[in-house]
């Protein structure tokens, strides 16, 4: 990495940075594209093959009326208008992903086009226009192998899995997004973010950007304050996490505005990032679009969705994260920090299915960005993959509830869940956990203490109400912390009247 | 607008055909003849003519989201010039990422 950086806060005092975001999403159809091999992810290499997407002559491709019924549903949560009539291309290169030497796309004639979406950054929104939504295929998946590592000294070779070659895949490509700033590159993550929860609550892709299901390319280019002419855009690929986007977006500003002041020309060009590095490098030089020499597919017959088909599709999307979000801290009356705790932890589900399985939402929340978060954090796990349901959670806060059990009992409650000891009432049973409520037993604990300690007794007796602590903190050690405070409390103070 | 031979060779190195000055100075004028008599069509075509990509008036042919069974993959890597690991192995393009 030689490139000259021009510091952040430098760059954006003398550039608007203008965005461009193209996302990949690979549906989670059972089958591809244009034929019926299984789509399923990390299956041996070239065993989800057919002559259809190997391209064998005579084969003949057939369109997956579910990924069209996804890629609309897509565009229509985008706020797309959905093409009355539209055709798929044929896109044609030479590279080894691809045996037919073509990738069967869309063109000028995107099933979706013209939406937009608003997302936020630190409670400011930006609005993200929408140039289109169309279909097309992944290409198989290519392992370099070669000089020092490859078994042939020196040899340089390709090694190619065409598993992946004919799975459906929407791209999403924004307009040109303006006016974001020094948040440019946080409003970029924060797009794809937003598109990655509303793929997910569509229920059309499994957005796992680790797995490649969901990709993004990110342009960039620079105005010189003031000014209202696009500059030079490159594009960078293989940013494959959300802090990748961000990461990626500030290096190439700082590149491109270094560039820029010292007097010299940015080349259009596709640019590679490097994670481990934090930089990004020259790719494969960009073919002018007109060289892929598109064509209508002549294999695949146009799609012509009716509006009645169009209608019933709206009518069957969820309701939007963002629109979800807002009505449940409503709902649930948390602060914007509270609720922010929530988030931050990918709670939302978890705290909601628990509230829905009867527990308050206070305690829902309490539980599970604490103490769970906690034990989720010093096992490595995410929040739901710890071994507690959200019912056992509703069931826990409501025996804290009832009384039979306090917040430092509950914690060992949940250790019992999680170890597979069975619902927390049975933990509570088997552990012997209950708080005693046996009110002579309890009786006889606070005469002992009072007993114990004749100063704090006549303090309180002379109105000092403070001191009761060291009596209740005698009981509640006596108790082994199985009893209830208040109610000790209320008993100490109700002797010693 | 006749075709150069400088035309047909950006035309013969996008679809991977390595032609001889000789065959490029050949196949212009050649392909300058198929451009016209295609062009020809136009002068009968009037603007209410749409053009035509497919003969059959049919639209929305779909299939079900149903797997069906994929190819041996023996019979896959055996039309492979070269294959390791069940991949299918292809001299590696200069220039690409690693």
């Amino acid at each position: 990495m030689t490139d000259e950086l021009m510091d952040y806060d430098d760059a954006l005092a003398l550039y608007d940075p203008v965005l461009g975001l193209e996302v990949h999403v690979e549906l989670n159809t059972n089958s591809k594209m244009f034929c019926g091999c299984s789509t399923e992810f990390g299956a041996e290499p070239n065993t989800q093959t057919c002559p259809v997407c190997l391209g064998l002559p005579g084969s003949l491709p057939v369109v997956n009326g579910k990924a069209v019924e996804s890629a609309m549903r897509i565009g229509l949560a985008l706020g797309c208008e959905i093409a009355e009539w539209c055709r798929f291309a044929r896109k044609n290169y030479f590279y080894p992903d691809m045996t037919k030497d073509f990738q069967t796309s869309q063109y000028d004639e995107p099933i979706a086009f013209d939406g937009s979406v608003t997302i936020e950054v630190d409670g400011v929104p930006y609005e993200i226009p929408i140039e289109r939504a169309h279909m097309e295929e992944d290409a198989g998946k290519l392992l370099h192998v070669g000089g020092a590592t490859g078994r042939i000294q020196g040899a340089e070779y390709s090694l190619i899995d065409y598993n992946r070659a004919g799975v459906p895949l929407i791209e999403i490509v924004t307009k040109p997004v303006r006016g974001t700033g020094y948040n440019a590159p946080e409003v970029a993550k924060a797009y794809v973010s937003f598109l990655r929860d509303m793929l997910r609550s569509l229920g059309v892709s499994d957005v796992r950007m680790e797995q490649g299901s969901l990709r993004c390319d990110a342009n960039v280019s620079l105005m010189p304050k003031g000014t209202h002419e696009l500059g030079t855009r490159t594009e960078t690929k293989n940013v494959n996490s959300l802090r990748s986007i961000s990461e990626a977006l500030r290096y190439e500003i700082r590149r491109q505005a270094a560039i820029l002041a010292s007097g010299g020309r940015i080349i259009q060009e596709t640019r590679h990032w490097h994670e481990d590095g934090g930089y990004t490098s020259p790719g494969r030089n960009k073919e002018q679009a007109e060289d892929y020499r598109y064509f209508p597919e002549p294999d695949l017959v146009p799609i012509a969705p009716s509006r009645e088909w169009v209608e019933q599709l709206r009518g069957t999307l969820p309701e939007m994260p963002s629109v979800r979000t807002k009505r449940l801290q409503e709902v649930w009356g948390f602060t914007d920090r509270e609720f922010g705790d929530i988030l931050a932890g990918s709670a939302l589900d978890l705290v909601e299915a628990t509230v829905e399985a009867g527990a308050s939402p206070a305690g829902a929340r309490k539980w599970w960005v604490t103490e769970l978060a906690r034990r989720a954090n010093e096992a490595g796990l995410e929040l739901s993959e710890l071994a507690i349901t959200p019912a056992q959670v509703a069931a826990l806060q409501k025996l804290v509830d009832a009384g039979t059990i306090n917040d430092k009992l509950a914690r060992q409650v949940i250790d019992g869940v999680l170890a597979g000891e069975g619902e927390p009432d049975e933990v509570v049973r088997s552990r012997g956990l209950a708080v005693v409520s046996d009110s002579g037993a309890l009786e006889a604990a606070v005469d002992r203490a009072i007993a114990a300690d004749p100063d704090a007794a006549q303090k309180i007796r002379d109105g000092k109400v403070q001191a009761a602590g060291a009596l209740i903190g005698a009981v509640m050690k006596e108790m082994r912390g199985q009893a209830d405070a208040a109610a000790v409390r209320a008993l100490v103070l109700h002797r010693l009247s | 607008m006749a075709l150069t031979p400088d035309d047909v060779a950006r035309l013969a190195g996008l679809a991977r055909i390595d032609l001889s000055d000789a065959e490029l100075a050949h196949l212009a004028p050649q392909l300058d003849v198929i451009l016209e008599s295609v062009a020809r069509v136009t002068e009968v075509a009037n603007a209410d003519v749409p053009a035509t990509s497919h003969a059959l008036p049919l639209v929305n042919v779909f299939r079900q989201d149903v797997v069906t069974p994929s190819l041996p993959v023996e019979s896959v890597l055996a039309m492979a010039p070269h294959a390791e690991d069940n991949r299918f192995a292809v001299p590696r393009i200069l220039g690409e990422e690693a």
